[in-house]
């Protein structure tokens, strides 16, 4: 289940399309992107946004189990790649993976890749804490059934087997000098998630998802809100699509590192703060 | 028309070795309100199961006989058809919410049925509105109490208006007031709306004014089909009724409270005067020290969140039976969890010998492979917890609690979906308990039969405290039924103290109006 909350920022009160089409957005800038001025933008981005959607929490948290994997592939990027001209650590001539030579720009482009790759999360966390859900399973539903079915299915379950999981390992403690390992609360949830998945599905059959028919399209007008998120998705798309031809954001990290900070690169580097914070600008009606 | 017809309907779960339901011949007719009575596992709800097409088309097994909701025989029609003509409620809330948010799950059963958009959005805000949801519906449900979670599913079964609705034990986890409301609710739907009700319940007494016919099963047969009047004179299945018989007065069985008041018109003393809610004396020092349970002026305030324990002072020793009332959200829980050790209060003192807990899901306490690992001597020992029935996975994990040797034991909800008799079978064991014994209930008549002592939760707080005589025979909602028609007089709770009361005071009349 999403963390999402009433109402409370102009992403909140976007409808889910939309909302969802922004972080996707958000995400293609650094997906399309190498260049370290840009993604400290973008980064520098998601913290502001959450902190004006008050979704400081969710990245935080969001942030304390993807720093280590973003360490783990700089330091790997920096162990593996043999690229890179300025050598800053030999180390010892191994069976596999062979002589060890951290460089430089390896380091650097292993920073990169973690950058990015918390910035993609951070557009993950706002889509799973700030976007409707249910509207967006609804779309689902409305493009392929199936899919919604088991879309719908799995999202419900999740929380179901988070809180059956927190119950049964307080229920092992109940009893002085007993317990049971979590191997053991492991198997039991994963066992009783197929009793859990029959009464979902029986409320399911019972409020008539079994006849098969798709739901209307909904007449709903545009918000303010809708309209500008739209626009700043678009213009994002603009960015990252002028990043992927080259007139500006370049970066290379081998043989030596190369980042533009050519004009070009500084005024879509302002442009994309514009873009990211504008729709923020107007809080009329996000209550 | 006959909105719900079973003709001669047998069914057997797959593998199992006796019916659930028997040859099983009723009808409901439109605007009617049925209530179904019986001890756990008599097939209630799989009769309800039948009815709404989920038996035998999603549970399998062998189904002989004929079932037709409104013209659809389910046979022909799945669930998913069925569903157009009957609302169903299951018994536990949180599965039976499917969607992220109030709204969403109100629009979903409509929207399944492929209304237009302005259909769907008119038919949530009636729903809405009839249930008093509207200020929930932009909610998240994840974020309601149970009784909410109840009402919402509720209103999800109802937004179709569905002109039969299928109960399961709806104020089974329902505090009373809450039980009250969701009654009041059904009684509103039934009589303005001329929806039928199908409701399976072991709180009798709570829904048999409302019904206009009790259909009793055992053993998955239907062994009486009566306006409740009549079931009551045989069974004097509500503590009322048992009051009126053990006083030797001679009148119909009362099916209201206020039936019972007139029968007992000028019979009740006059200088019986409800015990005064005193407020109890604070334990000597002496005393607090040798308690075997001390939770002195403890706090639970959650991060980003209410204070859910505000500064209870509780003290215990062995031999006291503590019954814990009070709405869903006050505490209780969370009480016993901060004595047993799941929480950590953020203030207060906390001093406890060991406890066993019994929490409100008693399979969650049957982690291994069979029941015998844990209960060597159960009969049910060669059986794996998943197999049994509910009630029977219930009991075992009370046995395993009760028998884990902790000097106090604490149980939350333990009479949650169980049949008077069983109710009144632990509450015989429970008073034999030597220890400190605390149990969560909403159930003020299970309470008086084992309770030394009653404690009222309100906000985290301990309103009241005193013994149940006191407590549960002046309230309006903590009180037992004979306590509500004898206007507390002597503190009598059951059925018994209410004769015993009448027949001192008063010779028995040889018939009351």
């Amino acid at each position: 289940m999403s963390g999402r909350r009433a109402r409370r920022s102009a992403l909140h009160a976007t409808r889910a399309g939309v909302g969802g089409a922004w972080c996707v957005a958000l995400a293609l800038v650094p997906l399309a992107c190498q260049n370290p001025l840009l993604l400290g933008a973008v980064l520098a981005l998601d913290v502001a946004v959450a902190l004006l959607t008050g979704l400081a929490r969710s990245l935080a948290r969001t942030a304390v189990w993807a720093l280590p994997f973003a360490l783990l592939v700089m330091l790997t990027n920096a162990l593996l790649s043999r690229n890179g001209a300025t050598i800053v650590f030999r180390g010892p001539d191994l069976p596999w993976p062979g002589p060890i030579w951290i460089t430089a720009e390896a380091l650097a482009y292993g920073a990169v890749l973690a950058l990015r790759m918390l910035a993609v999360l951070a557009s993950a966390a706002f889509v799973g804490a700030a976007v409707d859900a249910d509207e967006l399973l609804r779309a689902l539903r409305r493009a392929s059934l199936r899919s919604g079915v088991t879309a719908a299915l799995a999202v419900r379950l999740w929380p179901v087997l988070r809180r059956d999981a927190e119950r049964l390992a307080d229920a092992q403690r109940c009893l002085p000098g007993a317990g049971a390992s979590r191997v053991a609360v492991l198997r039991a949830v994963t066992t009783g998630a197929l009793d859990r998945a029959t009464d979902v599905a029986a409320t399911l059959e019972v409020r008539g998802f079994g006849s098969a028919r798709r739901p209307p399209r909904l007449a709903r007008p545009w918000s303010r809100h809708d309209v500008a998120f739209t626009a700043s998705a678009l213009a994002l798309l603009a960015l990252a699509a002028g990043v992927l031809a080259g007139l500006w954001g370049g970066f290379s990290a081998y043989p030596r590192l190369r980042v533009a900070g050519d004009a070009p690169t500084l005024i879509a580097t302002a442009a994309l703060v514009l873009c990211v914070l504008a729709p923020f600008a107007d809080r009329r009606g996000i209550a | 028309m006959t909105v719900l017809a079973f003709d001669g309907v047998s069914y057997w779960y797959a593998e199992a070795a006796a019916p659930s339901l028997q040859d099983v011949t009723l009808a409901v007719e439109p605007g009617e309100l049925v209530l179904l009575a019986g001890p756990s596992g008599s097939g209630k709800s799989t009769l309800l199961q039948a009815a709404s097409g989920l038996v035998p088309h999603f549970h399998g097994g062998s189904f002989a006989g004929r079932v037709r909701v409104g013209a659809l025989d389910t046979r022909e029609h799945g669930p998913a058809a069925v569903a157009a003509v009957a609302g169903t409620l299951f018994q536990d809330p949180e599965t039976q919410v499917v969607m992220g948010s109030v709204r969403a799950e109100l629009a979903f059963p409509l929207e399944n049925r492929g209304q237009s958009a302005a259909a769907v959005a008119r038919g949530v805000e009636e729903a809405a509105l009839a249930l008093g949801l509207g200020g929930l519906l932009d909610r998240r449900t994840h974020e309601l109490s149970g009784g909410e979670l109840q009402r919402v599913a509720l209103a999800a079964a109802l937004v179709g208006r569905p002109r039969l609705l299928l109960l399961d034990e709806p104020t089974s986890q329902l505090d009373p007031v809450a039980g009250d409301e969701l009654l009041g609710v059904l009684r509103r739907l039934n009589e303005e709306w001329g929806t039928a009700i199908v409701l399976a319940e072991h709180r009798i007494e709570r829904c048999l004014p409302a019904a206009d016919r009790v259909v009793e099963l055992r053993g998955g047969r239907v062994v009486a089909d009566e306006p409740p009047r009549r079931w009551l004179a045989r069974t004097r299945a509500t503590p009322a009724a048992r009051l009126l018989a053990a006083a030797g007065i001679e009148a119909p069985p009362p099916v209201t409270v206020k039936e019972a008041r007139r029968a007992l018109a000028g019979l009740i003393p006059s200088d019986a005067e409800p015990p005064s809610a005193t407020p109890p004396a604070r334990p000597r020092r002496r005393e607090r020290r040798a308690a075997d349970l001390a939770v002195e002026d403890v706090w639970l305030e959650l991060r980003d969140g209410p204070a859910v324990l505000r500064g209870v002072t509780l003290h215990a020793s062995a031999g006291e039976r503590i019954a814990l009332m009070g709405r869903n959200g006050a505490g209780k829980s969370t009480l016993l969890k901060t004595i047993a050790g799941l929480l950590e209060p953020t203030r207060g003192r906390l001093r406890a010998q060991p406890v066993a807990l019994l929490t409100q899901h008693p399979g969650d306490h049957l982690l291994r492979e069979t029941i015998g690992a844990q209960l060597p001597d159960s009969e049910l020992a060669a059986r794996h917890p998943r197999d049994v029935s509910g009630g029977e996975r219930q009991r075992s994990a009370l046995e395993l609690v009760l028998r884990a040797g902790a000097p106090i034991v604490a149980l939350d909800e333990p009479t949650r979906g169980m049949d008077g008799e069983r109710r009144d079978a632990l509450a015989a064991r429970l008073r034999e308990h030597a220890g400190v014994l605390l149990v969560a209930t909403h159930d003020a008549e299970f309470a008086a039969a084992f309770a030394t002592r009653a404690i009222l939760l309100g906000d985290g707080r301990a309103v009241a405290d005193a013994p149940p005589a006191e407590l549960l025979s002046g309230g309006w909602y903590f009180a037992t039924q004979v306590a509500r028609v004898l206007g507390g007089a002597g503190g009598a709770l059951t059925a018994e103290q209410g004769a015993a009361l009448l027949t001192r005071s008063a010779p028995v009349p040889e018939a009351a109006a």
